[in-house]
Order: structure tokens, then C-alpha cells, then sequence
């Protein structure tokens, strides 16, 4: 024993115990994520019962899907309000369970914890449905009957094919009516904002001859007059497809008998988990996963998709990679290849390297101040003035988060650019300068070509990094809920002033901001788990790319 | 090659090879092109670095306004409107937008003038009875615009400066009124009709107080309470007075707070008196403070809030004093601070209406401006030649009125947009209104605009450092021992594996870590408490145990698991540990902590956030392994094989070999590496920010949260006013936080970049 532990070996072991925890929580930590983000999609089983006093007889049915369990001892137990009978003693332990029951315009409580002690069996009945709806939640409880206009149209057999194809249908309206509102009113009231910036522009205008001017305002008008009629004809067209919309109505029992009307119209899928297939398990899933990454947000981020946030993600990144790219290998190649060697240029590739690990937040604050309030103000001053006092550029934007960004990620890029240069032996350069090359010949025809793979990686390297970094982006461009994407059909198409969402925000935003923490959990995990992939994809191209090019290139630089 | 494309062109019959002139051509074509790209990239690549140089200038160019010392500069002067000979100057205010002022006589008359220029603009004489003689003038805080003057009959009469503004044809037209809050007639504050010496006045939502000093040495108060019939619209005026204990001497000045707890007499022997008038049927006296022993106060006002009495002394002293609370929940006025002290008598102060800034003029005609919170003197220089009578400052802080004996008027641009901050205000103690001693406070939101701002960057500094302490505390051990043995021990093909997993971490984003920290360490570790101490040291322990067991098993079992397996070996074994601590942690939370160790902290005097420094070193320790981990192995990677081999040779065991020359040799690189975690934790953001309760505290409890200046200026940057003193200090911040990274990570790396030499000498 003596001896095993003056060899060191305890050492060597705690050491390899060192890595290995390490290791555990790496893949635990994505392991969880992957768990609580995967099993989100899934139509898990509805379970019913009943809660109440054992001695009093039990009380009021409870139906919902299980979320998770605790185990507490009673003493907390008896804290949290659980009547825990009197035989219990402190030493015991109870177990509870958080239920989400849905319905919160019925109960005003949609996840619920019942303690074990109080619960009957549970039971799955099958034709219990899970109704996800635009407003207030998910709904439980069994489908009754379908009315159209008051009448019934459907009752038992047949009821729950009726009550698809009607969602179907309200669906397909529901999408209509939002591509109106959104393309139709939008590229209308986007027009009348024009006219209306005109219009004060030119009332402003001190130089303009008076006759000109009424000419003009005339024309405005004219132009007004069309627009209102098209929109009129727009509201109408919105008006009938609404009233479509909601033609229909559900009635539906909630688990202990009271009936329950739902516009068919409010809700987005009707599902009857309990009787589903392993299959149409299976389809569910994929279903909702495509939902989740395709749809919009609803209920305060709360429910619905995330593909607001995706796409803001890609668009900000893409834009930034844009400017990034040609200044960072602009730069590494200027530091590496032309700039004279000496300690000022030391200097200048320690500050540089150095500002890779300078906090993010302090670039957020930069670009607050530099980029939104100096420069965005000035393009307002000089460009926008007709629109002031609300601000165009000088306030937080795509543009200005991409800025941001790549400013960023411009240490990371130039570092491995010039890692990619320093590592090509100086005889490639020579021997094209002997053959007599011109500088720029050699760089751009040999040089450049043979660090492709190493700015590849930068390059990668810096998305990676935007794609995951938050704290900035709350200060210069991200906001909890965009009503507009930043690429839309009216012109200019790529609107640079707009605000973005932005997934790692959204995660910030949804987790931790929001008035229900329990509904919007599940949603926080599926986004992180989103995230993390799209980050350890980039992560694995930026690997495979390098050694790819690195292989190609070798042949070359041998 | 390029003379290789050229050939098609020349193949006309003559020579293949080019022409001189298009050789010449060619070669100034290829001169340009490399031109281009030589300054091309000159350019992108200086501008580049300017560009990022420019993070530090634009950080400094918005922090520095927060450190100029305030300007004063003379604009016009003329004789004060309103003021005839004979009279004298009371009073002189200056309206919101800066373009009227007002003078105030003994006579009773307050004359409106235009500041550019001194225009009259209009004047109004105070009703006054008609046999008595002014005797006596206050005002209440500047920004109640009220003042009274008092007679020898024993009235007083109460008036409001009032502007009306209007807009005709979107022009600001701004019109002076004169307004009687109890009416025109005067108020009969002495029955008996003593003369009123000494008038104190305080007006605020709460009711208008005033106190006086009469002919005979009398103090009284007063308060006034006025009910309007909805009826008949006349007004009636409920009055209650109570007379004050007295004290020897005869009084000079008479403060009254806003909420009407607290009455400052100054006398003329250098005290001030203290009195409670929280109760107005019984005053009590609560005591004098003596201001100074050579002289006696010769100004004395409140600041913003009316908690601050700045007195002003004959012997040229400027102190500030306010009440403080001690154990027995007895005021006392303190003594706080002292500012410049001045040459001459004080003659005039005058409060700033928003902040807790002041004017000081003296009889040499020296005009301070100094700030009571950061107890900072940011003026003084001679405005006049003879004593300076009377200062007003706009209410928005840029313009002031100068006036000196001969009734001549100076109208002043002041530029003092950061009074509030100082090195003194931002690192050091300050003594905040209505705390009981100085203290390190960040609470920088507004609660009204009586509001005191404290912007110490103290707690945050401090929480910036608990922050990366506990999570370098976490860090460290596990990436260092971690990097020995994956770099030193681990088997190369498991070494493949076990470093990319790691650092992938690095790439992880931060924000979920820190959701996954506030949303499911948090409330595990407050369920689980016993769990995670048991875990912390549970773990080593078993490690030991399985390690020693392992020695003790038969060879043959024992070589089946190639060296540099350990890793793998120990991993069932944490799992099971780490298992075990959880499923038994509300057992032990029963027998030992009476069913919940949370509650049994708290109980014993241990605050517990649900999301504090512990989670928070957990979550952020994570961001931080593979940081340090990365470059730590290299380090020991790279310690050149033939030392190594050689201490084996010798006959030292591995471990020996590792703690004898691996160890000496990287240790420089590990510390940089360290350095390079330490850096990553003190400016990550979104953790600490979604972990911990973001409550600014000054202590190192592992069990309470903390704010950190990066999570700080996530939380508040975006809801101040841009260029305020507030916004400047977060940027402070951020350039506080620059600059300790950057230094961090530039000694980092010049130790880094020596170590690489070292190597390449060995």
C-alpha cells in the first residue's frame, strides 16, 4: 500500500479521473440536450386520474401528459401544501408529479404538481386528444361533436376524420389569410409610408417653387386614393376569409364532464395520442419537428416554431461572413507577406490575437455606441431625415449586428489565415519569385491558393462563434419578437435596418423572460438542441474542410 | 507563363517572341497589377488594425467627458434688471428653457427679464400689509419655485414663480406668472405680532411648512394646509403652529426637509441645531453639530432630495452634513464630507435642481462647483472682483447667474454634464443619503428625480472576480490534471478522441450553458445540496479506492487493459458515484439537514439564492475547461520526449518523471493557459447573467449570486439615456473589462511565446 502510493500511481489516477469527468460532462451535457430537445416532439401518452383527499374519498379528475417527478421529503412536502396524512413522519419521502393539464381558459393553471399519496390509478384512455391551439395553450379532453353554423355535422363514428379535414381546411385559410395580411397589406401600407415620408419631405423642402409643389402633393393624393381602394378591396377579401375561418366549432368535453366550445379556426393540429400507432408515432414526430423548425412563434415565443430566429441566425451570419472574409485574409496576408518584421508589427500580432479573447460583450458595447449611435445617427441625419425623430439605421439592426460580429470574428479569422501562411515553406515562394514572378503573383497565384484550406477554417471558425454569441447582439440588433423577416419580396428586398431574432437569444429570451417558464421549457431545450447542432455541424465541416484542402494541397507544397 | 499567352498574337510569319514595346507593355501591366495589390492590401490590412485599435479609442473618447473638470465661461453682463438703487438683491432664479430669469427685492417687487440681454419683461410687486416692513425672506427647494417674505407684523406673504408656455405657430412663447398659493393675503404666522427675523420655508406635495425666528429669540413653525370648497371655490387655509425649544444665540438660517421630519437652525456661533418635527405638536430638539469653532455659518442649503444640508462658513468652509440613523433608531446630524476650502466668507450656495451638485460664491468673488456624492470641488475660479452675492443655475444645469454687490449681472454658459463621478465615487467608499455609514453600492436606476444615482463599480468588480473565481476553482484542477494526463499518460488513439471532445465544448455557445445552468443546475443543486458536496468529495475518494483495488488484482486481469486506459476504466465508476450521491441525497438530507439542507443553511444563517456562485463556478468552469485544457496539454505535449525518456531511464517512476522535469518544464504554459481561462471568466456574459440573481453584493458567500460588469452592461446599457453620466460609466465598464483581458491575455501570451523558445533551445 505504502508503495503503491509512493510510486505516484494514486496521482496517475486522479489525473485520468480529471479527464474522464471531463469527458462525462461534455457528452452529458449534449446528451441531456439531445434528450429534453428530442423527446419535445414526441406525442407522449395522456395519462387521466384522480386527485384528492384519501380520507375524504377522491376528488376531481386530472388529465394531462406526465412532464417529470420529484421525490421530497414530507417536511418539504408539507411546505409546498400537499396534504401529507398524519402517519407520515419527517423521515418519509413523497413522490409528485408535474401533469400538464392545458387548458388554461378552463382552469387558469396549465402545469399542476399532484402528489402520488392523493392519485388513483392512472389511466390512457384512447380517444383523449391533445388540441394545439393558437391562444391559450394546448387543449385535453375528448372530442364531442362538430358544429357548423350552429348545426351538428358530425357525432361519434366519423367525428374524428371530420374534425381533420375541417382543421385542414381552417389551416389552409389561416395561411391565406396571413399571406394577405402579410404580402398584400404589407407592400400597401409599406407604399402608403412612402407617399407619406414624400409628402413631409416635401413640405419641408425650403427651395421648392409653391406650383411644383402642389403638383406634386396632387400626384401623392391620387397615388393615396388608388392605394385605400386596394386596400379596401383587401379587407373585404380578409373580412370573408375570416368569417370562413371560423365557420366551424368543436365541442369538446374537459376530463371531469364540462363541455367546452373551440373554434376550429384556433387550432393548429388535433391529435389523439393515446391511439396512435408506433408508425403514425413515428410520422407525429417528424411532423412536429417540421413544424417546430418551419413555423412561426406564437403565444409570447411560448409555442410554435422557431424559424423567425433560424433565419435571422443564417441571414446575420451570412452577411457577416461577407464582410469578415475579405478584411480578415486582407489583413493576415498584409501582417504576414508585405508588412515589415520588426517588435512594432510583434506588437500589433499580440494586440490582434489578443482581441480574440477580449469579452464579447465589450465589442456589443462598441458597436452601440460606434456603429448605431455615430454612424447609424449620421446615415439618419443625412439620408433619412424626413423619418426623424424615429430612427432608420440609428438604432439596433441586421447590419449593425453583422458589423458587430465580424469585427468579432476578425482576430479569429486573420490568426488562422496567417497560421495557413507562415506554415507555406518559403522555398514555394522563391522558387516562383525565381522564375520571376512579381509579388503579387506569387501571392495571389501560389501563395493564396496553397492557404485556402486555413482561411476555409478562419472562416468556419468565425461563423461557428457568431452563430452561438448573445451578448452582444442584445445590445446592437436582436429583439424578442420580429414581425418582419429581413428578406421579404418588397423592395429592396434585404432590409438592412430591420431587427432580427436570433436563436441563441431566443433561447436567452424564452428561458428566462418569459410568463411561463413550465410551458416554455421543452421549447428553450428544442431550440438549444437546434442550435448545438447547427453549431457542431459548422464545427465538423470547418474540421473536414481542412483536412480535405489540406490533403489536395499537400501534393503541392511538398 | 505570361509570355506563353502571349505567343498566339505574335505568330504572324515574323518572330514568336513578343515585340520590345509589348514586352514593355506587359511589364508595366504586371508593375501596376503588383502596385495595386501591394497598397490594396497595405491598405485593407493597416486599416484593419486601425479599425480594431479604434475599439479602444472610441471606448476612451466616450469615457473621458465622465473625467473633465466643469467650464464656466462669461457670456453677457448688464445691471440687474428690476433692482433699483437703494434696494438689494434677494433672490434670482432662471426658468426651465433658459430664457427668462427673475431678480427678487427686498422691496417685495420680482422683475422677469430676458437672460440675452436683460430685456424687462415684466414685474410684480408682493401684496404687503400695509403698515408693515419686509423683514425677512426664504425660499423653499429651487425646484418649488416658491419663496415668502416676512414682515415685522408677524405675517408673511407666500408666492410661486410660474411660467405658462404656449405654442403659437410652433413657436415657444413662455409667459412669467406670479401665482398665490393661499391667496393674496398675507398669512398671519406671530398672533401676538412679533417682527419674524429669521424665515424658513419648505413646499412639496405633502403641504407647505414655514418656521421662524421672531423679534424676541422665539422659534416657531408652522404648518399650512389649504382646502379648496368644491362648492363656492373659495379657498380656506388650515394653519397649525407649535413653538420650537430654544437655544442660546440667535439664529441665521432655517431649514425645512420635504417630508417634514427634520429642522435645521444655523446660529450665529458656528452650530447648527437639529430638530424633529415629525410630530408638529411636539418638536423635539435633537441636538447641534458645531460647523466650525473660528466663525459661524454663513450659508446653509439643502441639495436635491432635501436630505443634504451643505453649510458654508465665514472661515470659507464648505461641509456637507445629513441625518443618520443609528442603532436606536435616533437621527443624528452627521458630518459627511468636505469640500475645497475657500479664502473668504461664504456668502451664497446654490443647489443644482437635479442632482446633488452645488454652486459656492465667496466674498473674494471665487465661484466652486462641486458635487456632494462624488465629494468632488470640478470648479473655482474668480467671477468678480467684489463678494458674490447671488448665483442661480438653470434648471437643466447650463447657465448661471452671477451677481456681485454693485448689482451688476453676469450671465454664464456652464458646461458640467458629469459632476457625479470621480475615481473617489467609482472605487472608493462613498457615504450614501440615508445609509448609516460609507459603503459600496451599485444602484444606478432612478427611483424619481430626488434620486441619489450610486455607481460604484465596487460589487461589480468584485462579483466580476467571485464569478471567475469559483469558476476557476471548479476549472482548474479538473483541465490541468486533465491536460497531464491526456497529454501524458492517455494511450495516442484514445488521445485522438478524448481532446477534439473536449475542445468541441469550446465552440458550445455560452448561452446554453447558461440556460441550462439557471434552468436545471439551479433548482438540482437546491434539491440535491448534499449530492453535490458529496459528490465533490465522494468522487476522489472512490477514484483512490477503485485505483488501489485495481493494484491489487491479479496480473494477468490487469495487462488484458492496455496503460493509458485508466480514463476509460474510472468512467463506470464516477457514474455509479455520482449516481449513488444523487439518489441518496434526500436520505441524508433527512437524517442530517431535517429533511432539506437549503432550509438548514438558512436556518443557520446562510443566505441561499437559488442561482448563486455555485452554480454559476459550475456552469462557467465549463466554458473555461476547455480553454484551459487546450492549451495546457499542448504545453505538456511539447515537452520534448528525450527529457522524459531520459528521467525513465533513470529509474523514476512515471509520476516521478511528470512532477521532476514535465512539470518544471510546461509549468510556465499551464500558467498561461490559466491566465488565458481566467480571462474567458471574468468577461463571459450570458452565463453569469442567466445563473445568477444579478443582485450587485459586496461578498464571496458561495451560496449568494453576484453581478458582474459584463452582466451589468448586458442589463442596463440599452435602457439609459445615451450620453448620460450612467451610460459613460457603462462604457467605463467595458473599458475596464478591455483592458483587464486584454493585459490578462497579453502576458499570456508573451509567456507562451518565451516558452516556445525555451523548447527549441532544449
Amino acid at each position: 500500500m505504502k508503495l503503491w502510493w509512493k510510486s505516484g500511481a494514486p496521482w496517475v489516477w486522479l489525473n485520468a479521473g480529471a479527464v474522464a469527468v471531463s469527458v462525462i460532462m461534455v457528452l452529458g451535457l449534449i446528451g441531456l440536450i439531445a434528450v429534453r430537445g428530442l423527446s419535445h416532439f414526441y406525442p407522449s401518452e395522456i395519462v387521466e386520474f384522480q386527485v384528492g383527499d384519501p380520507e375524504l374519498g377522491l376528488g376531481r379528475m386530472v388529465m394531462g401528459e406526465h412532464v417529470r417527478s420529484e421525490t421530497i421529503p414530507v417536511p418539504v412536502a408539507r411546505d409546498a401544501g400537499i396534504a401529507v396524512p398524519p402517519e407520515l413522519d419527517s423521515d418519509d419521502l413523497v413522490v409528485r408529479h408535474l401533469i400538464k393539464q392545458g387548458n388554461r381558459d378552463v382552469t387558469g393553471q396549465d402545469f399542476a404538481w399532484y402528489a402520488e399519496l392523493q392519485m388513483s390509478e392512472w389511466q390512457a384512455p384512447p380517444d383523449a386528444m391533445r388540441l394545439e391551439r393558437r391562444e391559450w395553450g394546448d387543449f385535453y379532453g375528448y372530442a364531442l361533436r362538430v358544429l357548423e353554423g350552429g348545426e351538428v355535422v358530425a357525432e361519434g363514428e366519423g367525428l374524428w376524420e371530420e374534425l381533420q379535414s375541417r382543421v385542414e381546411r381552417a389551416n389552409t385559410l389561416f395561411r391565406e389569410l396571413r399571406r394577405i395580411e402579410r404580402n398584400d397589406v404589407g407592400v400597401i401600407s409599406a407604399e402608403m409610408e412612402e407617399l407619406r415620408l414624400r409628402e413631409r419631405a416635401l413640405q419641408r423642402d425650403p427651395d421648392i417653387e409653391p406650383d411644383a409643389l402642389w403638383a406634386q402633393l396632387d400626384q401623392i393624393q391620387d397615388r393615396q386614393a388608388i392605394l385605400d381602394q386596394e386596400f379596401q378591396t383587401l379587407r373585404g377579401e380578409i373580412d370573408i376569409l375570416r368569417r370562413e375561418l371560423y365557420r366551424d366549432t368543436l365541442v369538446a368535453t374537459v376530463t371531469g364532464g364540462q363541455e367546452v366550445q373551440i373554434r376550429i379556426g384556433d387550432i393548429v393540429r388535433a391529435v389523439q395520442p393515446n391511439s396512435l400507432s408506433l408508425t403514425a408515432k413515428a410520422v407525429e414526430y417528424v411532423q412536429q419537428f417540421w413544424a417546430f423548425v418551419s413555423g412561426e412563434p406564437r403565444e409570447a415565443n411560448t409555442a410554435g416554431g422557431i424559424f423567425p430566429a433560424i433565419f435571422g441566425t443564417v441571414t446575420m451570419v451570412l452577411l457577416m461572413s461577407m464582410i469578415v472574409s475579405p478584411f480578415g485574409v486582407l489583413a493576415a496576408i498584409y501582417l504576414r507577406e508585405y508588412a515589415t518584421q520588426g517588435p512594432l508589427l510583434r506588437l500589433i500580432r499580440i494586440s490582434v490575437y489578443n482581441l480574440a479573447g477580449v469579452p464579447s460583450i465589450v465589442y456589443g458595447v462598441f458597436g452601440l455606441g460606434f456603429f448605431i449611435y455615430t454612424m447609424g445617427g449620421s446615415i439618419d441625419q443625412l439620408f433619412y431625415s424626413e423619418r426623424l425623430p424615429s430612427p432608420t439605421f440609428g438604432s439596433p439592426a441586421l447590419i449593425w449586428a453583422s458589423l458587430t460580429l465580424a469585427l468579432l470574428t476578425l482576430p479569429v479569422v486573420i490568426v488562422s489565415t496567417e497560421e495557413g501562411l507562415a506554415r507555406i515553406p518559403s522555398s514555394v515562394r522563391h522558387g516562383s519569385l525565381a522564375l520571376g514572378a512579381t509579388k503579387s503573383e506569387t501571392l495571389w497565384k501560389v501563395v493564396v491558393p496553397l492557404a485556402t484550406p486555413a482561411m476555409m477554417t478562419g472562416m468556419i471558425l468565425a461563423i461557428a462563434r457568431a452563430a452561438g454569441e448573445v451578448a452582444p447582439l442584445m445590445l446592437v440588433g436582436v429583439v424578442k419578437l420580429a414581425p418582419t423577416l429581413p428578406v421579404d419580396s418588397t423592395f429592396p428586398f434585404i432590409h438592412l435596418e430591420r431587427q432580427i431574432m436570433h436563436l441563441g437569444f431566443h433561447i436567452y429570451d424564452v428561458g428566462f423572460q418569459s410568463p411561463n417558464v413550465e410551458a416554455a421549457r421543452p421549447l428553450v431545450y428544442a431550440t438549444a438542441l437546434v442550435l448545438v447542432i447547427l453549431i457542431i455541424v459548422l464545427n465538423l465541416t470547418a474540421i473536414s474542410i481542412r483536412n480535405r484542402l489540406r490533403e489536395r494541397y499537400r501534393a503541392a507544397s511538398d | 507563363m505570361n509570355d506563353m499567352s502571349q505567343r498566339p498574337r505574335s505568330g504572324q510569319g515574323r518572330s514568336l517572341l513578343p515585340t520590345p514595346e509589348q514586352r514593355e507593355r506587359l511589364r508595366r501591366k504586371r508593375t501596376l497589377k503588383d502596385n495595386i495589390s501591394r497598397y490594396g492590401i497595405g491598405a485593407a490590412g493597416i486599416g484593419v488594425v486601425i479599425a480594431l485599435g479604434m475599439i479602444f479609442v472610441y471606448l476612451f473618447s466616450e469615457v473621458m467627458p465622465l473625467f473633465k473638470s466643469a467650464q464656466v465661461s462669461t457670456q453677457q453682463a448688464y445691471a440687474i434688471p428690476g433692482v433699483e438703487s437703494g434696494e438689494s438683491l434677494e433672490h434670482l432664479t432662471i426658468d426651465r428653457y433658459d430664457t427668462l430669469g427673475a431678480s427678487f427685492t427686498d422691496t417685495g417687487r420680482i422683475t422677469f427679464f430676458d437672460l440675452d440681454g436683460g430685456a424687462w419683461r415684466s414685474s410684480f410687486e408682493m401684496p404687503r400689509p400695509d403698515d408693515a416692513m419686509r423683514s425677512a425672506f426664504a425660499t423653499a427647494f429651487a425646484t418649488t419655485g416658491a419663496f415668502a417674505y416676512g414682515y415685522d407684523n408677524g405675517t408673511i406673504s407666500l408666492g410661486r414663480v410660474d411660467y405658462a408656455i404656449t405654442y403659437p405657430d410652433n413657436l415657444r412663447q413662455i409667459e412669467p406668472e406670479l401665482r398665490f398659493p393661499f391667496g393674496e393675503e398675507p398669512l398671519v404666522l406671530d398672533e401676538a405680532g412679533r417682527a419674524i427675523q429669521v424665515l424658513g420655508l419648505q413646499v412639496s406635495d405633502r403641504g407647505t411648512y414655514a418656521a421662524a425666528e421672531l423679534e424676541d429669540g422665539t422659534l416657531m413653525v408652522t404648518s399650512f394646509d389649504r382646502r379648496e370648497n368644491i362648492m363656492t371655490g373659495a379657498v380656506t387655509v388650515e394653519q397649525a403652529t407649535s413653538e420650537l425649544p430654544g437655544f442660546d444665540g440667535r439664529a441665521r438660517q432655517i431649514l425645512i426637509d420635504n417630508r417634514y421630519r427634520h429642522l435645521y437652525v444655523s446660529d450665529d456661533a458656528g452650530y447648527i441645531h437639529h430638530y424633529n418635527i415629525g410630530n408638529l405638536s411636539n418638536p423635539r430638539y435633537l441636538g447641534a453639530v458645531q460647523v466650525t469653532d473660528s466663525g459661524y455659518v454663513s450659508e446653509m442649503t439643502y441639495l436635491n432630495g432635501t436630505v443634504s444640508v451643505i453649510a458654508g462658513t465665514s472661515d470659507g468652509q464648505v461641509r456637507q452634513y445629513f441625518p443618520v440613523r443609528d442603532a436606536q433608531n435616533q437621527y443624528d446630524l452627521t458630518h459627511i464630507r468636505d469640500f475645497a476650502r475657500y479664502d473668504a466668507p461664504i456668502t451664497h450656495i446654490a443647489p443644482e435642481h437635479m442632482r446633488r451638485g452645488f454652486l459656492v460664491g465667496d466674498e473674494l468673488g471665487n465661484l466652486g462647483i462641486h458635487h456632494a456624492t462624488a465629494g468632488a470641488d470640478v470648479f473655482d475660479a474668480p467671477m468678480t472682483d467684489g463678494p458674490l452675492s447671488r448665483i442661480a443655475i438653470s434648471p437643466v444645469n447650463s447657465l448661471a447667474l452671477f451677481a456681485d454687490e454693485n448689482h451688476q449681472l453676469q450671465v454664464a454658459s456652464v458646461n458640467n454634464p458629469h459632476p457625479g463621478i470621480s475615481f473617489s465615487s467609482l472605487w472608493q467608499k462613498v457615504w450614501y443619503e440615508g445609509s448609516s455609514q460609507p459603503r459600496y453600492v451599485w444602484q444606478s436606476t432612478a427611483g424619481g428625480d430626488e434620486y441619489e444615482p450610486k455607481m460604484s463599480l465596487m460589487p461589480l468588480t468584485l462579483g466580476t472576480l467571485k464569478a471567475a473565481f469559483y469558476a476557476m476553482l471548479f476549472a482548474t484542477p479538473l483541465a490541468l490534471m486533465g491536460a497531464i494526463y491526456t497529454a501524458y499518460f492517455m494511450s495516442p488513439k484514445l488521445r485522438g478522441k478524448v481532446k477534439p471532445t473536449i475542445e468541441v465544448m469550446e465552440a458550445l455557445p455560452t448561452v446554453i450553458l447558461g440556460f441550462l445552468a439557471g434552468l436545471w443546475l439551479a433548482p438540482f443543486v437546491e434539491n440535491r445540496l448534499p449530492a453535490v458536496f458529496g459528490i465533490l468529495i465522494l468522487m476522489p475518494i472512490a477514484m483512490l479506492v477503485f485505483a488501489y483495488l485495481w493494484s491489487r488484482l491479479p496480473e494477468w486481469l490487469r495487462t488484458r487493459v492496455p496503460d493509458g486506459w485508466e480514463a476509460v476504466l474510472l468512467m463506470p465508476i464516477i457514474i455509479f458515484v455520482g449516481w449513488a450521491c444523487v439518489t441518496a441525497s434526500p436520505y441524508v438530507e433527512i437524517m442530517f439537514f431535517d429533511g432539506s439542507m437549503r432550509q438548514w443553511l438558512t436556518d443557520n444563517g446562510f443566505t441561499y439564492d437559488q442561482r448563486n456562485a455555485l452554480v454559476v463556478g459550475i456552469a462557467m468552469g465549463f466554458a473555461v475547461i476547455p480553454t484551459i485544457f487546450s492549451i495546457a496539454e499542448d504545453a505538456v505535449f511539447n515537452v520534448p520526449k528525450h527529457l522524459t525518456q531520459g528521467s525513465l531511464a533513470l529509474g523514476a517512476t512515471r509520476w516521478q518523471t511528470v512532477v521532476g522535469v514535465v512539470l518544471p518544464t510546461a509549468s510556465i504554459g499551464m500558467f498561461s493557459a490559466v491566465m488565458m481561462g481566467f480571462g474567458r471568466a471574468v468577461g463571459e456574459t450570458m452565463i453569469v447573467l442567466m445563473a445568477t440573481g444579478n443582485s450587485p453584493i459586496m461578498n464571496f458567500n458561495i451560496f449568494e449570486g453576484m453581478r458582474t460588469l459584463s452582466a451589468n452592461i448586458a442589463v442596463e446599457l440599452t435602457e439609459t439615456a445615451v450620453g448620460s453620466s450612467h451610460f459613460r460609466v457603462l462604457f467605463l465598464a467595458a473599458l475596464v473589462l478591455l483592458a483587464m483581458t486584454f493585459l490578462v491575455n497579453t502576458l499570456a501570451e508573451i509567456i507562451r511565446q518565451r516558452l516556445r523558445k525555451r523548447y527549441g533551445n532544449l
